[in-house]
């Protein structure tokens, strides 16, 4: 931001070259955003933690990546599918969710074409992709929270535990009490590093803007 | 009578004790001042932690208690020589082989002294070693799962009680004879007692497993090895063994062993006994003794029966031990932060006497000796004293040191802990403790850099202290505040066992290490299952083998059919949870053997023999979870000669 706020003085101050300064210094703002979300490849896109009287702090937790689901420590994946047997619910199997094979491919390639457009500095393409992104995201949080009520709400009919009218779905985002536990639903720090691309794209957008002399 | 000690001063302890009850009834405990000051020093919050973990022998319980301290909560009894029903210590096939020794399987013993493992003459929170003193052993239990992990038999040894003190990096732990015998033993007239040795071991201890292995034994005169510690800094080399008896009784040794004015600090200069090891002068003697090792990856014990030891014979080898003259009996030998005081607990003396390591060497340089006992220099007792300290109170036993230049000495007799000055051997401070101290402890108080703060009390005696409970009463430990100039009596606390010696250190050097579980990828047992599919039944003969597993809630399997009267039937169980403290336990009707307490990961077998025909209910004994009254199944026994094939369900 601070460099953008620089550029803009430059502006002022010269006549020839500002164009120039102004659209490397958006180029590269624009670059760097649409590479954040390979960010996803290695920090968790969601998180969702659980507490019990029984699990103290920091109690059991879920990581969603953009490959894969995995526990906050090694056995808390195995640990949340063996209580969750009381309730009848699914096994949560990694494996089993195709859409841990096709999120990589959505994030790499809105990267790589977010980098294209970025380096050739089209303006109106790289509002495009910001909404395509935003689509992509809303996607994604429409198919997760499909997925919670999937696993919340087809119970085993033999379950241990049955209670008329109780659901275990998951909050999409915040905080739900699930029995004696209390869940808690957040994006992760991928989710904040993507974020922050999309915004320094939409930086590089509002920064070259056109503008009447 | 809980030890020979108590024989040894009973008269003394009459009077005095007598006059000691009298002292509290008609004042109180004047030593804690203000009660509610004392509360909230040893107040520790609902879910706070203590300070400091407090390693307490069981003494006659055979066990290590784990108490937090200031609270004095009791966190956990750890077995170690003495069979536990309820962990299925020396009833599990897995642990059986821990408890075996020369004269076959051991379910009692007497544990004395914990001591930490150490580097650079701290504790480093690695291991703690404990002695049986009844059938001479040394004990490893790691601190990362507070289990016993190694046991080593001592040979020619008995009532092995100077142990298992270690060198300043666990170089050597050692293990002292009290009760001289015939070496090798034979069957001899007791009255040969003059002709009966000691041996002093030393065990070496491997610096990244553990491992223990008795590298040699020296063999002296047929003293009675009492008590020792290391040295420190510029006594590095030495290892100081007090001892009692030089008169060599063998019956009546209250009496018998009492006549000499002065018995024996005996210094022992252990890396001189290692150069002669090297230089190939020890013997190799015939000894069987067992070796006991706990796998981890198998999760099992080994006993195996070594079958020689090295021995270095000090009537035939110089420049190894000299003994220092102690006045009366000496009992506890304790050795400053610097190095240089060695301090002798003379229990029938009127003074404690502190010995220098500066003056011993240059004693021993002089070679100006009083006597040569069996090749066995007496250095003169002046000539290595630094200081007596005068009328300390009666029957000193044992001292340890806060760091800030004083001495802490437990007087069993006149039931007192003595605070005196390192500076010059004044006595500063004394507080009465209830009733007659045995050992006493501050944390890291014997080693080169104690943590100060508190000195425990461990008492023999309570009697009026507690709500009565029979005939047999509980045993106690006392805090004492040692921050300020004066001892301040903050919290009494009941103990398991007879506690002996203790050590403590700060939480924080060992809970952050503790094991939650075990992971079941790592569990090579070969009776484990990965798995509720690799769950079965097999038969060999009369064998039969039970591949079961335990996870919230139920066991795999459950229903089992085909068992017959004269078969032995081993349950394997394995806790497949990997969850933090969620143990399954497991018990069969009828069984003449103990339960079985699993934790997370773990393979344990229990085996059971079935005495007749019937529906043989078992269940899970540790309330694992809501579900945990349906966590059962049943065993159908058949007649023997029922030729009914296994069967179970998955």
């Amino acid at each position: 931001m601070s460099a953008c706020l620089r550029v803009d003085r430059t502006d002022n101050s010269s006549g020839t070259s500002e164009s120039i300064i102004m659209k490397s210094t958006s180029r590269f703002l624009a670059v760097v955003g649409t590479l954040l979300p390979l960010a996803l490849f290695f920090l968790p896109m969601w998180r969702i933690d659980l507490g019990a009287p029984q699990y103290p702090p920091p109690g059991l937790g879920i990581r969603i990546h953009i490959d894969r689901v995995e526990g906050a420590e090694p056995n808390d994946l195995a640990n949340i599918n063996n209580l969750n047997h009381y309730i009848g619910m699914k096994r949560i199997e990694p494996d089993a969710i195709p859409e841990l094979d096709i999120m990589p491919w959505v994030v790499g390639v809105m990267s790589a074409l977010g980098v294209v457009v970025g380096l050739f500095g089209r303006r109106r393409l790289l509002v495009a992709w910001i909404v395509l992104m935003a689509i992509a995201g809303g996607i994604g949080l429409y198919d997760f929270y499909k997925w919670e009520y999937d696993y919340g709400h087809d119970l085993d009919p033999h379950a241990i535990i049955k209670i008329e009218g109780m659901n275990y779905q998951p909050p999409l985002i915040g905080t739900k009490v699930l029995l004696n536990f209390t869940a808690t639903s957040l994006p992760d720090t991928g989710f904040y590093v993507m974020s922050v691309g999309v915004v320094l794209v939409a930086v590089s957008v509002y920064t070259s803007r056109p503008r009447k002399s | 009578m809980k030890s020979p000690l108590r024989m040894v001063s009973a008269a003394l302890a009459y009077t005095t004790l007598a006059f000691g009850i009298v002292a509290c009834s008609s004042n109180g405990d004047a030593s804690i001042g203000n009660t509610a000051d004392a509360a909230s020093k040893t107040y520790v919050a609902p879910g706070k932690y203590d300070e400091f973990y407090n390693f307490v022998s069981g003494g006659f319980s055979g066990q290590l208690a784990v108490y937090g301290l200031p609270s004095g909560r009791l966190l956990r009894v750890i077995p170690v020589f003495s069979v536990d029903p309820e962990k299925a210590w020396g009833f599990s096939e897995e642990t059986k082989p821990m408890l075996m020794t020369s004269h076959g399987f051991m379910p009692w013993d007497d544990f004395h002294h914990p001591e930490l493992s150490m580097t650079d003459g701290v504790p480093n929170g690695k291991w703690i070693f404990g002695n049986a003193n009844n059938t001479p052993r040394v004990a490893r239990i790691d601190l990362t799962e507070f289990r016993t992990k190694e046991i080593i038999e001592i040979p020619n040894s008995s009532g092995n009680h100077s142990s298992p003190f270690t060198t300043e990096n666990s170089e050597y732990v050692v293990a002292g004879t009290r009760f001289s015998i015939p070496i090798p033993n034979d069957d001899v007239p007791i009255a040969d007692r003059d002709k009966f040795r000691g041996a002093l071991s030393f065990i070496k201890v491997d610096k990244t497993t553990g491992q223990m292995e008795l590298a040699f034994q020296l063999l002296v005169p047929g003293f009675d090895y009492d008590l020792a510690h290391a040295g420190k800094g510029p006594s590095h080399d030495w290892m100081f063994f007090s001892c009692y008896n030089s008169e060599k009784a063998g019956t009546m040794q209250e009496i018998n062993a009492s006549q000499n004015d002065k018995d024996f600090i005996a210094a022992v200069n252990w890396k001189k006994c290692e150069e002669y090891v090297a230089q190939g002068k020890a013997k190799e003697m015939a000894a069987m003794y067992a070796h006991n090792t706990f796998d981890d990856a198998t999760q099992t014990a080994r006993h195996t029966m070594k079958t020689s030891v090295k021995v270095l014979d000090a009537s035939e080898l110089s420049d190894i031990i000299y003994y220092m003259p102690t006045p009366k009996s000496p009992h506890g030998c304790d050795i400053d932060p610097s190095g240089e005081y060695i301090v002798g607990g003379g229990k029938l003396a009127t003074v404690i006497p502190v010995m220098s390591y500066s003056k011993m060497i240059k004693a021993i340089g002089s070679k100006k000796f009083d006597k040569v006992i069996d090749n066995i220099p007496v250095l003169n007792y002046k000539e290595c004293l630094a200081g007596e300290v005068q009328k300390p109170g009666l029957g000193p036993l044992h001292t340890e040191f806060d760091g800030n230049g004083y001495a802490y000495t437990s007087m069993f007799v006149s039931s007192e802990i003595v605070k005196w000055s390192l500076k010059d051997f004044s006595v500063v401070d004394r507080v009465p403790t209830y009733y007659s101290i045995g050992h006493l402890m501050i944390p890291g108080g014997d080693s080169k850099k104690p943590y100060g703060k508190y000195v425990v009390a461990y008492n023999k005696i309570t009697k009026d202290r507690y709500l009565p409970t029979g005939p047999e009463l509980t045993q106690s430990a006392q805090l004492f505040d040692i921050s300020g100039d004066k001892m301040k009596l903050i919290l009494d606390f009941p103990t398991i066992g007879e506690p002996h010696y203790a050590q403590a250190v700060p939480a924080t050097l060992i809970k952050d290490k503790s094991k939650k579980i075990y992971p079941l990828a790592e569990n090579k047992h070969p009776y484990s299952v990965k798995s509720e599919k690799e769950t079965r039944v097999e038969r060999k003969g009369n064998e039969v083998h039970v591949y079961g597993s335990a996870i919230r809630s139920h066991f795999k399997p459950d229903n089992i059919e085909g068992i017959r009267v004269g078969d032995k039937v081993y349950f394997h169980v394995t806790n497949l949870e990997q969850d933090w403290d969620v143990p399954h336990g497991f018990s069969i009707i009828g069984n003449n053997n103990s339960e079985l307490l699993i934790m997370p990961g773990e393979t344990l077998t229990i085996t059971w023999e079935p005495k007749r025909p019937g529906i043989h209910p078992f269940y899970c004994t540790d309330f694992c979870s809501a579900l945990h009254q349906e966590m059962t199944g049943y065993v159908r026994v058949s007649p023997s000669g029922s030729n009914g094939q296994l069967v179970w369900n998955k």
